[in-house]
């Protein structure tokens, strides 16, 4: 038997509500046999971890996470990208599926998870394609896929375009409970050589940019066929205030339609792009400032519903190419949470009951994950936990990542670093107490 | 000035004093024998990650007038086709002991992201939609002769640009610059070539050419590239020409003397028509010449003070 106290240690569990819940508040925190129990039931040889002065929240779930592996090892492994979520606060985490070969089959989605398991650091969670290839003709399997778990499918880096076949895929995934995570991004709107968003800095720049509406109306276009199809739709990383006006009114009618937001879109703006350095490329891009403030508005109220990293590592060589050639994406597993507190926390925009449901609650039920995951810490549930410091704060060193990729936005700049401890599924995968 | 990215990075100063040199340099091309040796024993790179015959030719030709040894190295089709990442291609370029690296690159930013991995200075020959400021340079060195000679005679000049603006790096360099000396430049396009923001750029915006044309000291027509043609921009070249072309009626609408310029190469019948091409006061083939005469003056500026041992 393995117990683990966690003492002195205040807990915030967020707004949800469970009768078997542990109380929120200063307390002990104890881990048996990786589940929580009665703190006053602990045993001297417990092994002891004094937490004086610091906070315990439901373990962080990534909705949006590209590992790379299949395919792309040189980038990011299983083993390294588990690692840096480790050492993010991530308890569990979605793996996208545009891997080499692409996560379309079951037997490719059991890959994923046996990866995971095998390494250990987060829970790893495959996410299906919605489409064979992700080339967006024809439906992967997302029945046998659905029964091996997953949960989530999604095209991600390519949206769903065809209308078609998004209604087929939201109505087909239905019975299964499963939910379709579109990269909403019109691409005959925004054109095959976009890479920045289409506004003024893209003009000056002499850089093809994607404009908001390219976003915009394909959620509201999937809105629709949500509708149609009494069916379940999350879209990825929203970074548009024309989208967040467009979930507004999806939500108003009632449709089912959960979104998320990354912390680099609440904290980086299009002036980033302003010397040309492609760390800064990503997809959906950076956009200006008051994009990021309706971002933030909407994380707050709701509109948004959660935090997801659209985690993208690549090798060196990927990234030092002319900005239009080079790779999109950028890493953010492992400052998320810190980007989150500042852009939301110590900002005042959100409070941490609000950061545990953006970043914990809300994922998990989008994802459906169950096993203590996104739900608030519940006695004789697996212990999914992440103990910070919330005053911490640190420069970003890039050097110092467990991701094998170096593609990180914030290196050089002084952000909150909070995550001292992560507990996933009931054992440490990091500490620094 | 270490390196030549961008019209912004130039002060007044350094263009005044890019222009006047190129004065002393354009006498070069009237001698029997064209050859400074003020770069004798400096190496110069053309690397062109895209094609072109003039732009590289007039570098080479203002190397070779100023005795540097002028390398081409043609690298289209890309280094991201072949493989390569661009910071190698230039790693191993500059290897080679350069001293300047002249880069034409298909894709904006390109050269100011090379100046971060060369000790070579960087001259950008143009890239992608961004910048080319050596033509810039050249289309004021030419109209400042047109004009009668010194910097003032810009001030208050409208100048129309016209044409797709949206993909034109000659027009951005071009209203950076001309606004720097004085004048007002006139970007004229459909709203289709128009770039996002480019009410931010400071200078007046239309789409009529023919409200603009009669007021204007010069009017510079751009290129329509031909793969723009299928790309929904305009519905037909007929239409673009009836709608934006400099065509003889238009030419006979201009003011007297007004310059009309071209960076080339034209597409005559479309942009611009052969009366217009050919007009008295066409000053398309003295941009050519002054090109020379201006890069010769970029490079010796860059490459001529320093220590050649």
């Amino acid at each position: 038997m393995t117990e683990l106290l966690i003492s002195g240690v205040r807990l915030v569990t967020g707004p949800d509500d469970h009768a078997d819940a542990l109380p929120a508040g200063t307390q002990d925190i104890l881990i048996v046999n990786g589940r929580y129990a009665d703190p006053s039931q602990s045993s001297a040889d417990a092994t002891r971890i004094s937490a004086d002065g610091l906070t315990a929240i439901p373990g962080l779930i990534d909705l949006h996470t590209h590992l790379r592996e299949p395919g792309r090892e040189d980038a990011e492994t299983v083993e390294t990208g588990t690692l840096a979520a480790a050492r993010g606060g991530f308890a569990a985490l979605l793996a996208m599926p545009n891997t080499v070969p692409v996560t379309d089959t079951a037997e490719a989605a059991e890959y994923i998870r046996t990866l995971g398991e095998k390494a250990g650091h987060a829970q790893v969670f495959p996410v299906g394609a919605v489409s064979k290839g992700l080339a967006g003709t024809e439906l992967a399997e997302l029945g046998l896929m659905a029964r091996t778990g997953v949960t989530l499918f999604s095209d991600d880096g390519h949206c769903v375009f065809d209308s078609r076949l998004m209604r087929r895929a939201l109505e087909y995934v239905r019975p299964f409970g499963a939910r379709i995570a579109q990269h909403s991004q019109d691409p005959r709107l925004a054109g095959p050589d976009a890479c920045c968003h289409e506004g003024e800095v893209s003009g000056r720049l002499g850089l093809p940019g994607w404009p908001s509406a390219a976003e915009a109306s394909v959620i509201a276009r999937d809105a629709e066929l949500t509708k149609l199809t009494r069916s379940r739709l999350h879209v990825c990383h929203v970074s548009t205030a024309e989208s967040v006006d467009v979930l507004r009114w999806a939500k108003k009618r009632g449709i089912d339609v959960t979104a998320e937001v990354t912390p680099h879109h609440l904290l980086l703006t299009t002036a980033e792009v302003e010397g040309y350095d492609p760390t800064y490329k990503v997809n959906p891009p950076l956009r200006p400032d008051e994009d990021v403030a309706a971002l933030v508005g909407a994380l707050a109220d709701g509109t948004i519903d959660a935090v997801a990293t659209d985690h993208a590592p690549h090798a060196r060589h990927d990234k030092e190419h002319a900005f239009g050639d080079a790779a999109y994406g950028m890493v953010g597993l492992e400052t998320a949470l810190g980007v989150v507190v500042e852009t939301m926390i110590n900002s005042g925009a959100l409070d941490w009951d609000g950061l545990v449901s953006r970043t914990s609650l809300a994922p998990g039920r989008i994802a459906r994950l169950g096993d203590g995951l996104g739900v608030r810490p519940v006695f004789g549930a697996p212990a999914n936990l992440t103990v910070i410091d919330p005053g911490r704060r640190a420069t970003v060193d890039r050097d110092a990542s467990a991701s094998l990729s170096r593609n990180n936005p914030y290196h050089g700049r002084e952000l909150p670093d909070p995550v001292m401890i992560t507990i996933a599924a009931g054992a440490i995968t990091y500490s620094r107490v | 000035m270490r390196h030549l990215l961008s019209t912004a990075d130039l002060e007044l100063t350094d263009v005044t004093a890019i222009l006047d040199l190129a004065e002393e340099m354009a006498d070069v091309q009237h001698r029997s024998i064209k050859k400074l040796p003020a770069l004798r024993g400096r190496t110069v790179v053309n690397l062109f990650f895209e094609d072109s015959t003039r732009t590289r030719s007039s570098f080479e030709i203002a190397g070779k007038w100023l005795s540097a040894d002028v390398i081409n190295i043609s690298a289209k089709g890309s280094s991201v086709s072949k493989g390569e990442s661009l910071r190698d291609t230039v790693l191993t370029v500059a290897a080679m002991g350069v001293d300047a690296l002249v880069i034409r690159h298909m894709t904006s930013g390109a050269p100011l992201q090379v100046t971060g991995w060369t000790d070579a200075h960087v001259i950008n020959a143009g890239d992608g939609m961004h910048e080319h400021p050596t033509q810039a340079l050249l289309d004021a060195f030419t109209l400042r002769r047109h004009f009668g000679g010194d910097t003032g005679s810009f001030s208050g000049r409208r100048i129309a640009i016209v044409g797709d603006i949206t993909h034109s790096r000659v027009a951005r360099s071009n209203v950076i610059l001309l606004k720097k000396l004085g004048a007002r430049p006139v970007l004229v396009a459909p709203p289709t070539l128009m770039p996002a923001g480019v009410d931010s750029w400071g200078c007046e915006v239309s789409d009529d050419l023919d409200a603009v044309l009669g007021g204007v000291d010069a009017v510079m027509m751009l290129r329509v590239q031909r793969e723009r043609m299928s790309g929904g921009y305009f519905p037909t070249p007929r239409e673009y020409t009836i709608g934006y072309g400099l065509t003889r009626e238009r030419v006979s609408a201009l003011k007297p003397g007004t310059a009309i310029c071209h960076p080339g190469p034209m597409n005559r019948g479309l942009e611009i028509s052969a009366d217009a091409a050919d007009a008295a006061n066409s000053l398309i083939l003295d941009q050519v010449a002054a090109g020379v005469a201006v890069r010769m003056s970029v490079l010796y500026q860059l490459l001529g003070g320093e220590d050649q041992q």
